[in-house]
């Protein structure tokens, strides 16, 4: 690779408004539907329809279908959860933070990861929804004025989540459709069939370019970036303390908030190069997701990487250090238990794996990217598995003691959540534009202009 | 190509949000009007009974106690309804031929009792337990309303949670002395005198009963 060091452009030199509009509107408007689109689509809907059938054999069956049993009453659904939601940590860091942070790549990369974002949560929403005994009661977790004049437990972790999850997609949502007016605008604008660019138009909400539009759309967009700022923290903040609130051994932690967020992060930016690598070499994308771009996200990657080791490091230590014989049999059991595999596992993934990404080659190879990604994926997969249904199979008392093997069904549902996910993206990439265009535009500009 | 939208699309797409959010208001307002309303508690609901009971003619105008039929309220979970036995103590003599007691009689001979339909009729996942409540001088009226005015007995309460529950915060509403606890009256009209009077008689005989406000979960749903 001989592009890709510190000083390489983030959009190429030659690029110009025309160009860039072309390329992005050209990968909705002009281009055909591919075939690899249409073999994708097709696995996805597969999926999709696998979600539907292991949501209707739940509902028809009950919960029982699970693997779960007592005391493991949290598992896949509460693991699938927890690493969904993780995954969409890392879209609202790029979308919000970086850009408070004036980090100028992000705009390359931030509209589809913000979608991943939404379609995460939308999987996210999903189980703790299915996870519950009569699924048709969900909204009692809304505080509304019930006949019953009993509001929900607010002292309630789980009810504070609900809150935290409905308020991250909201927002999410909200943020990824404002961000996307003036591009939508400009989709109307290209559009050659009449229809299709009614539909943009009204989409757009009747953006016209004026200076008035752009001075208010600044303004709601820093507001809500702001507002998005502390949802990166607080969505996965709130998710661990559903764990670190109550009284089972291995969760009783003051660790867990940063532990969680720094794993959300760690697996949001692997999802999202897992999602782009593939993206930019099927659509030509190299130009504007460059190399360096790549390895800036593999640098956040590595840095989430370490502090999530540092976590199972500490939390590891603390066992030890506390000298509560509990509390040390719960890691005996991690390393040497029956689900020793599961960590040994979780350690290769998350901590070992990971540190190839100190290489600069490594962090420019596409490739090697990818499959670190993936891995990493798994990994942190593992680990909420590892804390959720692992810290319950081992009571306090060992007459409770049971194993947690998840069913068919724990896993077609899981399998489902990938189908809708991929449904959705493939739908995305297809209608909307994936990259946004107004942003790069302004990238172009800046790179034009003489630094001060 | 000609304009993409027409002069009025402007305000058509402000009429749809409008609609959507004034419609999802005033849906949201209806469901929860609707939940409360006797449609749905079942309040005011005279059920048909297989004989035409008149508590008005049996309390008003006779004057038999209500323990003389629901034998069980001061001793178990449920106030019981009276067998037919009970019944033809007086109708062997009164009314012995009337056309409307027929299936009482009809019972009385077969040895099958009388199904009547209830008409408090409380969730199973409720447990509610008419003893405490007569010990601790809640009386019928509370629940029941003015049985001796009903012709034909009515749900007069909505029998909602929160209904359950209004009371069982503030125990001192409905509370009474014993001795009245069988009389379907409001108790404003059973003792002669100021409100004030009676709101300290009331809170008086909240610490003699020892009443306690119980809105533990587990009170009713055990």
């Amino acid at each position: 690779m001989t592009d890709g060091n510190a000083t390489t452009p983030w959009v190429p030199s030659e690029a110009d408004d025309r160009s860039v509009t072309s390329q992005i509107t050209g990968l909705v408007l002009d281009r055909p539907t591919s075939r690899t689109w249409m073999v994708g689509l097709f696995v996805g809907l597969v999926g999709l329809n696998v979600l539907l059938v292991s949501i209707g054999w739940l509902f028809a069956f009950g919960v029982g279908v699970w693997g779960i049993n007592i005391p493991v009453g949290w598992g896949l659904a509460i693991v699938n959860f927890v690493w969904w939601i993780g995954i969409g940590h890392a879209g609202t860091l790029i979308s919000a933070i970086l850009l408070l942070l004036k980090q100028d790549w992000r705009n390359s990369i931030n509209r589809f990861a913000e979608a991943m974002t939404l379609f995460a949560v939308a999987c996210a929403g999903l189980y703790p929804l299915l996870h519950l005994g009569r699924p048709q009661f969900f909204y009692w977790l809304i505080p509304y004025p019930a006949t019953t004049t009993v509001w929900p437990q607010f002292r309630s972790p789980l009810m504070w989540d609900f809150f935290a999850v409905g308020t991250y997609g909201t927002v999410s949502l909200i943020f990824w459709y404002l961000g996307m007016i003036p591009d939508l605008s400009t989709m109307r604008d290209r559009a050659s069939n009449r229809l299709v660019a009614r539909c943009y138009g009204v989409l757009c909400l009747g953006w016209r370019n004026s200076v008035q539009h752009w001075m208010h759309y600044r303004t709601a967009y820093l507001i809500l970036a702001g507002l998005a700022t502390p949802l990166v923290i607080s969505v996965h903040t709130t998710v661990s303390w559903d764990f670190s609130v109550s009284i089972v051994g291995a969760w009783h932690s003051t660790v867990f908030p940063p532990y969680f967020v720094g794993g959300a992060i760690f697996c949001g930016f692997a999802m999202v190069l897992v999602i782009s690598i593939p993206m930019r070499r099927f659509y030509h994308l190299e130009n504007l997701i460059t190399v360096r771009h790549l390895d800036n996200m593999a640098k956040i990657m590595l840095a989430a990487g370490l502090t999530v080791s540092y976590g199972y490091l500490m939390d590891a230590w603390v066992a030890w250090y506390k000298n509560e014989p509990f509390d040390s049999y719960i890691y005996s059991n991690r390393f040497g238990g029956p689900y020793a595999a599961c960590y040994w596992g979780l350690v290769f993934c998350n901590c070992l794996l990971p540190q190839l990404l100190w290489s600069p080659w490594i962090r420019r190879n596409a490739i090697a990217l990818f499959v670190i990604s993936l891995v990493i994926n798994v990994g942190m997969w593992l680990e909420r598995f590892i804390i959720i249904s692992l810290s319950l199979h081992r009571d306090y008392l060992p007459s409770d003691w049971a194993m947690y093997i998840p069913t068919v069904w724990d896993w077609l549902l899981y399998a489902g959540t990938f189908g809708l996910f991929l449904t959705l993206m493939l739908l995305f990439v297809r209608l909307l534009p994936p990259i946004s265009i107004s942003e790069v535009r302004e990238l172009i500009h800046q790179s034009k202009e003489p630094s001060e | 190509m000609p304009q993409l939208f027409s002069r009025a699309a402007d305000t058509w797409f402000r009429m749809i949000l409008a609609v959507l959010v004034i419609g999802t208001g005033v849906s949201v307002g209806i469901a929860l009007a609707v939940a409360r309303s006797p449609y749905l508690t079942g309040q005011n609901r005279v059920p048909a009974q297989p004989v035409p009971f008149s508590h008005q003619h049996h309390v008003s105008d006779i004057g038999i106690d209500c323990r003389y039929c629901h034998r069980a309220v001061e001793t178990s979970a449920s106030a019981g309804l009276p067998t037919t036995q009970i019944c033809m103590n007086c109708h062997r003599q009164v009314f012995a031929d009337s056309e409307m007691l027929a299936p009482v009689r009809a019972s009385y001979r077969r040895r099958i009792p009388i199904v009547w339909n209830r008409v408090h009729d409380l969730p199973d996942y409720v447990y509610f337990n008419h003893a405490i409540h007569v010990h601790k001088g809640i009386g019928c009226y509370s629940c029941h309303g003015a049985v001796g005015e009903m012709p034909l007995i009515r749900q007069d309460a909505p029998l909602t949670m929160k209904w359950c529950l209004d009371c069982h915060r503030d125990p001192q509403r409905h509370v009474r002395p014993k001795k009245f606890v069988y009389s379907p009256q409001p108790l404003e009209s059973l003792i002669d005198t100021d409100q004030t009077s009676l709101t300290h008689l009331r809170s008086a005989l909240v610490s003699e009963y020892q009443i306690q406000s119980k809105v533990d979960c587990y009170t009713c749903h055990r």
